[in-house]
């Protein structure tokens, strides 16, 4: 995750079938799109902006593996090494009483494992403080922020967006990098440009 | 694109072989395994040979004319569910139920001959001096006797036909009427709604309760699971949703199908990997329940299978192979999202998916009547032919006589531009 501050012209769109082909026309140009914020998931937009595919499922494998040998190789030990008890006889190796703890470690490891590891992928932690590009990127509009280089010219990109068919448009300056505690000192944030 | 399908040469040879084979195997039966003399009591010198005869064609009819009921099952319930994304391939599962009647006719006719003609050594709860000395099979007579047997049996085979034959003509409807308008539409879709909903309550009550009951686990009729028609349906099911897999991969290389892709290919590749979970979900608590709440008594079941600690049980194999082709290979190579998407991958998938649950169906019938005997003969394997034969005849007739896209259905858009 490369931190620091950027520069990024963001374009606010009201409609789903306008933002598709500028999604389309603005990777075309040969822009970088940073992220596009929508208020629900939008079918399709992943592939339009040419996201490659997460890595979140393998990790949850991962995870998941690892619950599995958690939970047999420690009852294994406790029922047959560190305290072996006497259950109606049955013998101290039993696998069916362990399948599903089994089963349940195996879904608690990778399903805490994800959730953990999407909110690192996405930058989320308690005591983060995340930009907002358009406060109404929660409620009805799509927003589509365009990161800038040295060499982008932004008055050109605004304009460009504006003819792809958004309906705001501005330059804002916006922290990336993910440190706990930084966000929270707002003030610190170059804002000279800030459009809303 | 349009035009109607013509079945390709090699299908009809393939069909017509397996048809072949499996009369020879048929006929190989009835001569060498005198499946009509009288049945003989166990004891020294047991022949098994009658009752190889008809525990085989048990198997194999129960088995298939259960993986083609399902296809049914399947357009019945994503009716309910208002699903659009299988529209493009519907005919497929239809073409699929429309071999029901003829398997159905053909299991009926086994059962009938099980049934009345006393093979005891297949029910043992035929055997009504048995049955008056034991306070378990008295108890259960009320339901295991040859009455109830053959009208249920009936019953259930007629109205899976009917009901299914509905669903058929709602759909073959469509092609005569044209383009449908909203309200039309509505109205043909609350209609199909409702046969849906008619034949996934019977299904519940048949496949789904009673019929496994009947026809599989009354051979060990001592023993009892309430796991057992669920297992049964799950493991139908997702043969059924393999076969409907093999059938698009195979229409879709014959350059038919023109709306189906790879995210249509991706959901029946769900189904195959979920149900398969599921059946091994369901084949794991059959044994859960018993071990963990201490009941000996229906351990004979599982005895019968794996053996005891000392003596290990002449299914020993089969009963983990099985584990093995239902669980393990559908669980680690159908999990990646790409295999589901490709699709030579779930044509292999499901070719082993529908071998194995027939596997899973010879363990099931088999210990309880050939006991320590059985075997894995050409007879068995040709019966098997002699099924697929017959249901790739009938899948034949109803994509050659009727279009294989559905295209007045008011759902079809959504199905076109379906998107996983």
């Amino acid at each position: 995750m490369a931190g620091g501050i950027k520069k990024f012209v963001v374009g606010s769109f009201d409609d789903e079938a306008v933002l598709f082909p500028a999604v389309k026309n603005v990777r075309k140009a040969g822009y970088k799109i940073h992220d596009v914020y929508t208020p629900f998931p939008v079918h399709g937009l992943d592939h339009a902006m040419g996201l490659r595919e997460t890595s979140l499922h393998t990790a949850g494998f991962i995870y998941a593996i690892t619950g599995t040998t958690t939970a047999l190789s420690f009852m294994s030990w406790v029922f047959t090494k560190d305290w072996p008890l006497n259950i109606g006889g049955k013998p101290h190796f039993a696998i069916p009483a362990w399948i599903p703890i089994t089963f349940e470690l195996t879904v608690l490891f990778s399903a805490v494992g994800m959730v953990l590891t999407f909110c690192y992928l996405c930058q989320l932690s308690p005591f983060v403080k995340k930009h907002h590009f358009h406060a109404r990127a929660t409620d009805d509009l799509f927003v589509m922020a365009v990161e800038c280089t040295d060499k982008t010219n932004e008055a050109d990109l605004q304009s460009f967006l504006q003819k792809s068919g958004a309906k705001e448009v501005n330059v804002q300056v916006a922290e990336t990098g993910w440190w706990i505690g930084r966000y929270d000192r707002e003030q610190k944030l170059y804002r000279e440009e800030k459009g809303y | 694109m349009n035009q109607q399908f013509e079945l390709p040469g090699s299908y009809k040879k393939w069909t017509w072989g397996l048809i072949a084979a499996g009369l020879i195997a048929l006929v190989y039966g009835i001569v060498m395994l005198h499946p009509f003399a009288p049945v003989s009591h166990h004891g020294e010198g047991h022949d098994y040979s009658g009752t190889r005869f008809w525990a085989v064609l048990l198997q194999n009819s129960v088995y298939w004319l259960l993986v083609v009921n399902a296809s049914m099952f399947f357009i019945c319930v994503t009716t309910m569910a208002m699903g659009g994304w299988q529209i493009a391939l519907r005919r497929v599962p239809e073409a699929i139920s429309s071999v029901v009647p003829y398997l159905g006719i053909i299991t009926f006719l086994v059962l009938m001959a099980i049934i009345w003609g006393g093979r005891t050594d297949i029910y043992h709860w035929l055997d009504n001096e048995a049955v008056k000395n034991d306070p378990i099979l008295n108890g259960k007579s009320g339901f295991l006797n040859p009455k109830f047997f053959t009208i249920w049996s009936a019953v259930s085979i007629v109205m899976w036909w009917l009901l299914g034959r509905k669903m058929r003509s709602l759909s073959l409807e469509t092609d005569k009427n044209g383009h449908m308008d909203y309200e039309t539409g509505k109205k043909w879709i609350f209609k199909n709604t409702v046969w849906a909903s008619l034949y996934a309550v019977f299904f519940g009550l048949s496949v789904a309760s009673t019929i496994p009951w009947l026809w599989l686990m009354s051979i060990d009729a001592h023993w009892y699971s309430t796991m057992y028609s669920w297992y049964t349906f799950a493991s139908t099911f997702v043969s059924g949703m393999s076969l409907v897999a093999l059938f698009i991969i195979f229409l879709k290389n014959r350059g038919q199908l023109e709306y189906v892709t790879e995210e249509h290919l991706h959901d029946i590749g769900k189904f195959m990997f979920a149900f398969s979970v599921f059946w091994t979900y369901l084949w794991f608590s059959q044994y859960m329940l018993i071990w963990y709440s201490n009941q000996p008594e229906e351990t004979k079941y599982f005895i019968e299978r794996i053996g005891t600690a000392d003596k290990s049980g002449p299914y020993h194999v089969l009963f983990f192979v099985n584990l093995i082709l239902n669980f393990l290979c559908p669980l680690l190579i159908l999990m990646k999202r790409g295999v589901k998407r490709n699709w030579t991958m779930v044509s292999v998938m499901a070719v082993l998916i529908i071998f194995g649950h027939w596997i899973d169906l010879y363990q099931m019938v088999m210990p309880g009547t050939m006991k320590d005997h059985a075997t894995l003969m050409p007879f068995e394997f040709g019966i098997g032919a002699l099924f697929i034969g017959i249901i790739m005849w009938g899948v034949g007739k109803y994509i050659t006589k009727h279009p294989l896209l559905m295209k007045n259905h008011p759902f079809m858009k959504e199905s076109i531009i379906h998107h996983t």
